[in-house]
């Protein structure tokens, strides 16, 4: 048994132990859980993959006169700014001013609000267009100005759905070719895309949020920041494993942090042919060694954990609820799975080799002591359900 | 110099003012080169690309190759008409649905990183449409 504040003290000092969730299970076989639950402190989880989910709010401090902001884009991107003056909410799938979208199918959607956030993190000189109706307080009405990510205030990621605990893999069984979000799918379920990084992923190694909760403390593409609330569509009361690892969808994170602080290969802006923009970033998550259940729970090998198989033809739009059956990430990271005994080549739109990049840094991180370990304000909650929406009839 | 026949795949670039030239039926004649085009895009007035496989013995090909640079040309071994950004590739193992051929695979199966092996590309350019994070780009 150890606390987080032993576990912080041995940081400090540079003596804790540090192994990624992908050396860890070897590491237990060989010395025993009971053992290498005293020995070890923390174990570094990590993703890399889209997340539509993300964002980022800019201020952007004000001009002379002084302008409202009530319509603003940035790189000809969208912002929201039904905020205080000239605060702007920034989203990863807003699209480019004047893209066709989908108008001549399938769209290219080469440019969007992931994009932007890339180019900001990276430095990049962009433009700020924005109009306003003219107040007393804020009488410019217009202003076009060129600015980077050092000119501003703030500018903080507050992303609201992060880190999906497990995750559908996505197939095609109608006799088109579709387009989605799990990319490009052959008909006659010809191949399939999963998005997960399975074993090193945080909330798999952690099935039900003993560690990871409200304020714990992450990396996010190289900045410090922290677990703000549940993620939206969080939802623990799913199907589980006996071993507790969820067999579907099920948790999700709300992270933030100082976009200032990231690194510019962890953030960046994605295409997906005939759907849209998105962002996929890089997320680390520590987890403490406070006992030899937490620990054992970090042994979670790819065998262990299931993804349903879900057709993106039919099923996942008429939100039918349907899965067509479960495949381990082992099967998946061959390259071929099978579906009603036929078999499907299977991609990946998670990046592995950059979850366990960020696992290593992590772990330096930590190592070096520069890595402090915040224990949980709250906790995630482990039983709710998803809410569908509902057609309802106008009240009267 | 051995006469066993190899095959290279080459990339040429044609200034404007040598599109109108014959050049791929003087190899096949005069240079007994077998030709196999991948992707091309020769316009009389425009300046032009051409990414072949050529096979023959040595000998053979490099007189080929001697005798296309008696024009203009630019004769590209390396950095062929696909070209993988390492920077802006992030290995997540997308392109599978895309590079059937294997021109992309997984190199090593521990860390999951992404290996690119030109020679076997067939410049078929799926993997343009399909990356998400635009890795790969064409020279034309």
């Amino acid at each position: 048994m150890k606390t987080y504040e032993q576990i912080n003290d041995r940081i400090d000092s540079g003596k804790a132990v540090v192994l990624t969730a992908d050396e860890i299970m070897d590491y237990v076989d060989r010395k025993g859980l009971q053992a290498a639950a005293e020995e070890v402190d923390v174990v570094t989880t990590a993703t890399f993959g889209p997340m539509c989910s993300s964002g980022c709010f800019l201020n952007f401090g004000h001009s002379k006169p002084k302008i409202r902001m009530s319509e603003a884009w940035v790189a000809d991107v969208l912002v929201y700014t039904g905020l205080a003056a000239v605060d702007v909410y920034l989203g990863a799938t807003q699209l480019r001013h004047g893209d066709p979208a989908n108008m001549y199918p399938p769209g290219e959607f080469r440019y969007g609000g992931g994009h932007v956030i890339e180019d900001l993190v990276a430095g990049k000189k962009l433009q700020l267009f924005a109009l306003s109706y003219g107040t007393d307080c804020y009488p410019l009405r217009e202003i076009r100005t060129y600015f980077t990510i050092r000119d501003l205030n703030q500018a903080i990621m507050v992303n609201p759905r992060n880190c999906y605990q497990n995750y559908n893999v996505a197939i095609n069984r109608s006799d088109h070719t579709i387009y989605t979000y799990m990319g490009k799918l052959e008909p006659r379920q010809k191949n399939a895309n999963y998005c997960s990084a399975g074993q090193l992923s945080p909330l798999l190694n952690d099935p039900y949020y003993e560690t990871i909760g409200v304020g714990t403390r992450v990396w996010l593409a190289g900045a410090q920041g922290h677990v703000y609330a549940e993620g939206t569509q969080h939802a623990g009361g799913v199907g589980r494993t006996p071993d507790g690892v969820p067999t579907g969808g099920a948790g999700t994170l709300a992270l933030t942090a100082d976009m200032k602080q990231m690194r510019k290969e962890f953030v960046r802006g994605v295409s997906f042919i005939g759907y849209g923009v998105s962002l996929s970033l890089g997320v680390g998550i520590p987890i403490p060694i406070l006992n030899e259940e937490v620990l054992r729970r970090t042994c979670v090998r790819d065998r262990d954990i299931l993804a349903p198989v879900v057709d993106y033809g039919a099923d996942y739009p008429q939100n039918t609820g349907k899965v067509i059956g479960h495949v381990s990430y082992e099967q998946l990271r061959t390259g071929r799975i099978q579906v009603d005994g036929r078999t499907v080549e299977v991609g990946s739109l998670s990046s592995y080799y950059k979850a366990l990049e960020i696992a290593n840094l992590l772990a330096d991180e930590i190592r070096r002591g520069d890595f402090l370990l915040a224990a949980p304000i709250a906790f995630l909650p482990k039983d709710t359900k998803m809410k569908p929406l509902v057609k309802r009839e106008p009240p009267r | 110099m051995n006469d066993a026949t190899v095959t290279k795949k080459l990339m040429f670039y044609f200034p404007k003012c040598e599109c109108d030239k014959p050049i791929i039926y003087h190899l096949v004649k005069d240079h007994h080169l077998v030709v196999n085009v991948f992707r091309a895009k020769v316009t009389p007035e425009e300046e032009g690309y051409l990414v072949l496989d050529v096979t023959g013995t040595e000998k053979e090909i490099q007189g080929g190759i001697d005798f296309v640079k008696t024009f203009n040309v630019i004769v590209n071994y390396s950095g062929k008409g696909v070209i993988r950004d390492e920077e802006r590739c992030t290995h997540c193992g997308y392109f599978t649905v895309a590079s059937f051929i294997g021109a992309l695979k997984i190199e090593n199966d521990a860390t999951r990183k992404i290996a690119y092996d030109e020679s076997q590309c067939i410049e078929c350019l799926a993997c343009i449409r399909v990356c998400p994070f635009a890795a790969c780009t064409s020279a034309f």
